[in-house]
């Protein structure tokens, strides 16, 4: 009677439902005991609706560490091809690395990435260019909390009138900053790799006495 | 799945022993299960007794000190950098940790699970061989070259202990050539000359009563006394300094700066009243190659890659802790280590101008801004600095500027890599407006001096503290020149100084207690740099930059001289020059107690002398910041 107003919910499929399930449980307190994703994608362009996922590579930190043997890498199978953006990243569409299709890759992200707090370098670009595609399989968007740490390495700059605020930094000046080997860069793996040692070190700057509450990082 | 991550790590680990004696396979399989750690500085990895870990560790960037306990003090053992392996012990020997490990600085570790390199190492003859060795010899690396497994750099040959240069025996001569008391002058001289030794001592059956140096024969000739008839015991240094034959090499060291000798005595007991068994002079020490600054000196001058210069910076560290314990006077220390970072500094600037793919277009200055130009960098502080050109034509401007831009991002990055940080706000000649030419600057401090914001007004000030540390001076003094004019007779420059000057109180409250910070990670610390150092030291510029005295940049000196000025305010000027060497000491202290760079110092860890000390110094700040407000007539400061 009174969900007249009340949207069907449509039937999502069931790797949806496990990983909203996850949002159920309260973050954790202190920045110190939540797990990060820090994830980096490849794409053919910059257009969310054109353009198409490369490859996604993610890393995932807990208390200052990053254990190799849990890295997300996964090439995406291509049915557009770019031919400005090989230039780039060099992923050719003939090269054979084992691809998946995109509703694959997605699935295996998202069952990866479960509630952790993710973090991207201008992570605006990454996380739209994920919606679309989940947008694509009729998905809504992602619901993780989200960090920039092009925004996060501003914090870090004491406030003087010499300093541009409103610079953005590439994460070639933050590599160099930090003095992070930026051997890998361009790949998606190894750019979230180099995003994962300068948001470490982000927090090394932030979060100095380890007492930093997640809220607020996350208000920063 | 291939990991790149993985590929990456396995990478750098062949580089190093053992990782390098693996198959790639093998290595690739160890690498897909590490776990890189970040570790702040100052934080421990594991500390003695703790239970072992699931790892060990290889440092991929940074720095780790591990330090053994005894009784209650932590003695650094080991340093290990890049590529050096630690906490493999224990694991292998079922044990806890005995030892302390402290990230010297921020650095990245890869954690190597042990399950996994275990299995490897046993079954692997050269893998297990290499453990075994380096186990017994307990260096990491039983291969190198005598530079691992020791805090020494690669100047000091591998003497197979554990122990610093500095805490070894110092090098004895046995043979000691010695005379009567009654001996007269020539006869000792020729006896010198003959065993061409620098020293005699004097004995009365073999006990020593005095030592006769070459110094001893200068002053002699130049007071004028005759030569033959005189006995040696006219002229020689006595009571003599004596120690028994465990003397350590920085015993040694301290005890001839202390005196002002040369030579220490080696007696059977240490005392006076034994037989003499030994002689040790400065100059052998010296040959014996250690951390003395000279020698660092040379090591500076030779070293050919960042690693070492990093290597010689910890050396330099450790003669500085050794200078403070024994209280040398602290321009004596500001003196010395400000020498050696100088040489540092110049060293890096040689080896990347070297690296440029042509030498520079013109001449320039490299210029040290903030506390190393103030000759009072003593712990390593962030880098401050920038660059000066000279004019060249219009045509040639930018490429001029790209050269010593790209030059100066060279340098910027190797002083961090040796623990310069950068600096938060990028007062680095890396930065263009930091790297200018010698019009282009002169222009950028008018701009500063008739600007209206008193910020702007203050940078132009770090003008009158720094040092030149690289290239031409007179590209430098030109500049100087040009701001010295500027300011001169300067009213709105010399109260806007003022009023900066005065911003900082000192940390004393109403009832003369210290005030501290309320909140923050620094709570219940006062920060002794913004609180009291700075202030001092803007006093000390303004009152010299009054009295138009150039060239003079030292806080300390800058006060003596103001003593000699103005002899109606010596008394107050001395006392601000014993207060600026006071808190440096006190802040240098507080910083290698604590590994950082000694600006919170925190209230309860204080003993009731340093408090009394401390407020002293409080004390002659305000006395001198009372007359800058008269002088100046500052009233913005209530």
């Amino acid at each position: 009677m009174f969900n007249l107003f009340k949207k069907e919910r449509p039937n999502y499929p069931e790797f949806w439902k496990a990983y909203e399930a996850k949002f159920q449980e309260e973050l954790p307190a202190l920045v110190s005991q939540t797990t990060f994703v820090v994830l980096d994608t490849e794409t053919t362009g910059f257009d969310y609706r054109k353009d198409r996922i490369l490859s996604i590579g993610a890393v995932k930190l807990q208390a200052n560490e990053l254990n190799v043997s849990e890295t997300f890498e996964h090439y995406l199978q291509q049915e557009k091809f770019n031919p400005e953006a090989v230039k780039i990243h060099g992923i050719l569409k003939e090269e054979k690395a084992e691809c998946l299709s995109e509703e694959a890759a997605l699935r295996a992200f998202l069952k990866y990435i479960e509630n952790a707090v993710l973090v991207a370098h201008h992570a605006n670009f990454d996380i739209n260019m994920i919606n679309s595609a989940l947008k694509r399989m009729e998905l809504p968007k992602l619901k993780n909390q989200v960090l920039d740490t092009g925004y996060l390495y501003r914090k870090t700059l004491l406030n003087s009138n010499l300093i541009n605020k409103e610079k953005k930094y590439t994460l070639d000046e933050i590599a160099e900053a930090f003095i992070i080997d930026v051997k890998d860069r361009h790949t998606a793996i190894g750019d979230a790799f180099i995003t994962a040692i300068a948001f470490l070190k982000i927090l090394g700057k932030l979060d100095k006495n380890k007492e930093m509450k997640l809220k607020e990082l996350l208000k920063l | 799945m291939k990991n790149t991550i993985a590929a990456r790590i396995a990478d750098f680990l062949k580089n190093f022993p053992p990782f390098d004696l693996l198959q790639k396979e093998q290595l690739y399989t160890l690498a897909s299960e590490v776990k890189v750690i970040y570790v702040e500085k100052g934080r421990s990895i594991f500390k003695a007794g703790e239970e072992q870990h699931q790892y060990f560790y290889v440092v991929n960037k940074g720095a780790v000190s591990v330090l053994k306990p005894e009784n209650g003090i932590f003695e650094t053992i080991d340093k290990c950098d890049e590529g050096d392996i630690f906490g493999l012990r224990p694991l292998f020997a079922k044990e806890n940790y005995l030892l302390e490990t402290l990230a010297d600085e921020e650095s990245i570790l890869y954690g190597i699970p042990i399950d996994i390199f275990k299995p490897i190492a046993e079954n692997h003859p050269k893998v297990r061989e290499f453990l075994l060795q380096s186990f017994a010899s307990n260096t990491r690396n039983p291969y190198a070259s005598g530079d691992k497994g020791k805090l020494l750099t690669s100047i000091t040959p591998a003497t197979g202990t554990q122990n610093l240069f500095e805490l070894q025996p110092a090098p004895i001569t046995r043979k000691v050539v010695t005379v009567s008391p009654a001996t007269t002058i020539q006869k000792a001289a020729q006896k010198m000359r003959s065993r061409m030794v620098g020293s005699l001592v004097v004995v009365e059956d073999n006990i020593p009563v005095g030592i006769v140096t070459d110094e001893n024969f200068r002053d002699l000739v130049a007071n004028g006394m005759s030569l033959e008839a005189v006995p040696v015991s006219e002229i020689m240094s006595s009571p003599v300094i004596c120690y028994s034959k465990g003397i350590t090499i920085s015993q040694a060291q301290l005890t001839m700066m202390k005196h002002g000798i040369d030579h220490i005595c080696i007696t059977e007991d240490g005392t006076p009243n034994t037989r003499v068994t030994g002689i040790l002079s400065a100059h052998n020490i010296m040959l014996s190659e250690g951390n003395n600054p000279s020698i660092l000196m040379k090591a500076i001058q030779r070293s050919n890659s960042t690693n070492e210069l990093k290597k010689i910076r910890n050396k330099i560290t450790l003669l500085l802790r050794g200078y403070l314990e024994s209280n040398i006077p602290l321009n004596l220390i500001s003196k010395i280590i400000f020498e050696l970072n100088d040489a540092t500094i110049k060293r890096i600037i040689e080896r990347c101008i070297k690296k440029m793919p042509a030498p520079p277009p013109t001449d320039f200055a490299w210029l040290s801004l903030g506390s190393q130009g103030r000759k009072e960098q003593l712990l390593q502080t962030d880098q401050d600095n920038a660059i000066i050109f000279a004019d060249v034509a219009a045509q040639d401007h930018a490429a001029t500027k790209a050269y010593f831009l790209e030059l100066a991002k060279k340098v910027n990055k190797r002083l961090s890599i040796i623990g310069y940080e950068y600096c938060p706000v990028n007062t680095m000649a890396k930065n263009e407006q930091w790297c200018k030419s010698l019009s282009e600057w002169k222009e950028q401090v008018a701009q500063w001096i008739t600007s209206a914001g008193s910020d702007e007004l203050l940078l132009s000030s770090i003008f009158f503290d720094f040092d030149i540390s690289y290239g031409n001076v007179q590209v430098s003094n030109a500049l100087s020149d040009h701001i010295f004019e500027l300011s001169r007779n300067n009213k709105r420059f010399t109260s806007a100084l003022a009023e900066a000057t005065l911003r900082n109180p000192p940390p004393l409250g109403f009832f003369r207690q210290f005030v501290v910070e309320h909140d923050g990670e620094n709570k219940d610390s006062f920060d002794i740099k913004k609180r009291a150092i700075t202030p001092l030291t803007d006093a000390g510029r303004l009152l010299i930059l009054s009295h138009e005295v150039k060239n003079l940049s030292n806080t300390s000196e800058r006060f003596d001289k103001l003593a000699q000025l103005e002899p109606s305010n010596r008394e107050l000027y001395l006392a601000c020059s014993f207060a600026s060497k006071a808190l440096l000491k006190f802040r240098t202290k507080q910083g290698i107690r604590e590994r950082n760079n000694g600006r919170f110092i925190k209230l309860g860890q204080l003993s009731k002398e340093e408090k009394m000390k401390l407020k002293r110094c409080f004390r002659s700040l305000k006395e001198v910041q009372d007359l800058i407000k008269v002088r100046f007539e500052v009233k913005a400061y209530v």
